[in-house]
């Protein structure tokens, strides 16, 4: 007897957990952030991390009477780990959105999953151009490298910038930065006199800036992944580069705001083309800038912006649907979608689920003491060119 | 012409920086016979402590440099005398899997203590820049790379060919059993050997970091070239890994300035056709024998 009530206990315990935890769950929108927060691109990581804590703080982690649950994965930047993390999320944990992806292979390994799961994958950092059409589940809100590269080929040829020699990274980014430029430029009536590209793990700059040198352009292009553009800058200062009257120029992701003040004075007079600056004088972009250096004690960089908009954009579509976290819907709803950035106006483009925005072409100057990029020119409402070739 | 006194001078510079880096690996391989991976991992401790000290606490650059030799020796000392001596009699397949361990182990150590970006030691204003010599142009960092490493290279061939340390130290390697009855004290003189290549390559990490980068996947990146050096230079000697380190540095620098497209093949290449004519390196040990 004794027994059999201690039985109907614990089975009417077992029933109202289990009847309550479903309830639980439909209340509560799952994010799978899988981001590189170890290996080389770990500050593309930690920047898009601290973003989205940084706009969870400041809105709270309610919308539309969802509870915001982030899940950090780490893939170090390995499509392998990308893959298997999102599957592992995706049916184990069953999360309504992925989101993150530091590298174009990785975003890549992610989008068939995103397809047949009808998830949507936000893509916060990667940036070749192709990424986008790989699902009709992905939503970019970083950059495409054309973007960039093909307004600053516009720009030097219009600035008195007639030989150029490019120094690119060979691999799929730098190869878009490349030829999206080289298409800019050359169609402007420039010349590209030299063109050099390194391989993507190389540890010395030197023989490919002394062919730079002797080829005496009016301007070195260059694209490097982030982190190797503090090494090129020292070793083109080292040798004596910006004593020959070359400049620098390049789509920004050289300059980034994370690196910039390491490089030292060498980088000074760098022109290069982004979608972000830290310097950017937007009233709501200073409030951005003050917060995160007051919770992480460092500049946000146009990554951190990546992320921060992704979770905006994740707040706003969960508003628009009132809280229903099907993935056909969260992507209707994103399509179009257009807001006041701390990087600027943007946009997502209903045609290609991929960010519109202005591209700054931006010059490094010292602003109390510490290098930035300062914002002197701006090409509004700028598509991914990759696609609009088509 | 000028232009091909650079591309030398550069080579030169790298060959060197190669050799500082890759000759404690010779002395552990080719003298004692221990195949210990991760000697890139002392290059880069090396690197670090130089950069904190020059960098955080503000100690000038040539008093953290001799540092870097000294603390890299002094870890390079405790883990022989810890771990690496127990290994010495094992297979070298157990040698391998412990130091490739030693290397991951490292690598994360310091991505979690330093974090994982790159890292670039302040220099002082005098080693910036590059000075025109007859339209040469010559780079003072790099210069100075060269006449520190020069200078180590015949310190080291002096010490081994002519001191008695050099010669108990050659004697314990051919027979260590002979030289024991002669009262050689054999673990000794393999420690402090241990400890000069790991000091060594602690200096090559702090001299590197301006050049080669420095982050905490330094051991892995640089294992290659270490390994290269040592396969074509042969193991035998000073003389082989110093003159295949000139090599693969002026012709890594020659490679990729004059054929840009081919430019990360052409140390291969040098490597495979020097070890299909010799394949015990330039100064292979069966050779010398």
């Amino acid at each position: 007897m004794f027994i059999r009530r201690q039985l109907l206990l614990a089975a009417g315990a077992i029933a109202a957990a289990a009847s309550v935890l479903p309830v639980r769950a439909e209340e509560t929108v799952k994010i799978g952030l899988i981001v590189p927060m170890t290996g080389g691109q770990a500050s593309t990581g930690k920047q898009i991390d601290n973003a989205i804590k940084l706009y969870m703080q400041q809105k709270g982690d309610t919308v539309a009477g969802k509870k915001i649950e982030i899940i950090l994965r780490d893939d170090a930047a390995v499509p392998d780990n990308t893959k298997r993390i999102a599957q592992e999320l995706i049916v184990n944990e069953k999360v309504n959105i992925i989101a993150g992806f530091g590298v174009t292979p990785a975003a890549l390994a992610a989008a068939p999953l995103a397809t047949q799961a009808k998830v949507p994958e936000i893509v916060m950092a990667a940036g070749t151009s192709i990424i986008t059409e790989r699902s009709p589940y992905i939503v970019r809100t970083s950059f495409t490298l054309p973007q960039s590269s093909t307004i600053i080929g516009d720009w030097a040829v219009k600035n008195g910038i007639k030989k150029v020699a490019t120094l690119t990274s060979d691999y799929a980014p730098g190869n878009d930065a490349l030829t999206s430029f080289k298409e800019h430029f050359v169609a402007g009536g420039g010349e590209i006199v030299e063109e050099v590209k390194v391989p993507l793990a190389n540890p010395d700059f030197a023989p490919f800036l002394q062919r730079m040198k002797d080829s005496k352009p009016d301007a070195v292009f260059v694209f490097v992944p982030a982190g190797q553009g503090g090494n090129f800058m020292k070793q083109y200062a080292e040798r004596g580069l910006d004593k020959s009257g070359i400049r620098v120029i390049g789509p920004g992701d050289v300059m980034d705001d994370d690196l910039l003040n390491n490089m030292g004075d060498a980088a000074l007079g760098a022109v290069t083309a982004h979608l972000y600056s830290a310097a950017h004088p937007s009233q709501i972009n200073k409030e951005f800038v003050a917060a995160y250096k007051k919770a992480f004690n460092n500049r946000p960089g146009f990554m951190a912006v990546g992320g921060y908009d992704g979770i905006h954009l994740i707040y706003e579509a969960l508003k628009k649907t009132g809280g229903d976290a099907t993935g056909d819907k969260l992507i209707a709803a994103m399509k179009g979608m257009k807001w006041e950035s701390p990087r600027g106006p943007i946009s997502i483009d209903p045609e290609t689920r991929d960010i519109v925005q202005n591209i700054y072409i931006r010059k490094v100057e010292k602003v109390d003491g510490e290098l930035y990029n300062v914002e002197f020119a701006t090409f509004e409402a700028v598509k991914d060119p990759g696609k609009t070739k088509k | 012409m000028t232009t091909l006194f650079t591309i030398l001078f550069d080579g030169v510079a790298y060959g060197m920086l190669l050799f500082v880096l890759a000759c404690g690996l010779a002395v552990t391989l080719g003298l004692m016979n221990f195949v210990n991976l991760a000697h890139g991992a002392f290059a880069m401790a090396g690197g670090y402590i130089c950069a904190v000290l020059v960098n955080n606490s503000g100690w000038p650059f040539f008093v953290a440099l001799p540092l870097a030799f000294i603390a890299s020796a002094a870890i390079g000392v405790v883990l022989e005398r810890t771990l690496y001596r127990h290994l010495y009699a094992r297979s070298h397949l157990d040698q391998v899997l412990f130091s490739i361990g030693l290397v991951f182990m490292s690598v994360a150590a310091v991505d979690y203590i330093m974090g994982s970006s790159r890292v670039f030691i302040k220099l002082p204003a005098a080693l910036e820049g590059q000075f025109d010599f007859f339209g040469v142009g010559i780079g003072r960092y790099r210069l100075m790379i060269i006449v520190i490493c020069g200078l180590l290279t015949v310190a080291l061939q002096l010490i081994l060919a002519r001191t008695r340390f050099g010669s108990r130290l050659r004697a314990a390697v051919d027979d260590p059993r002979a030289a024991i009855g002669l009262g050689i004290n054999v673990p000794q003189v393999f420690a402090f050997t241990f400890a000069l290549g790991c000091g060594l390559a602690g200096l090559g990490g702090a001299l590197s970091a301006e050049i080669l980068g420095l982050d905490p996947y330094f051991p892995l990146k640089f294992m290659i070239y270490f390994l290269i050096v040592v396969t074509v230079g042969g193991s035998s000697s000073i003389t082989g890994p110093f003159l295949a380190s000139l090599l693969l540095g002026i012709g890594d620098v020659a490679g990729k300035y004059y054929v840009p497209k081919m430019g990360p093949f052409v140390i291969y290449t040098i490597m495979i056709v020097i070890l299909i004519w010799r394949p015990n390196g330039l100064f292979g040990r069966t050779a010398a024998r």
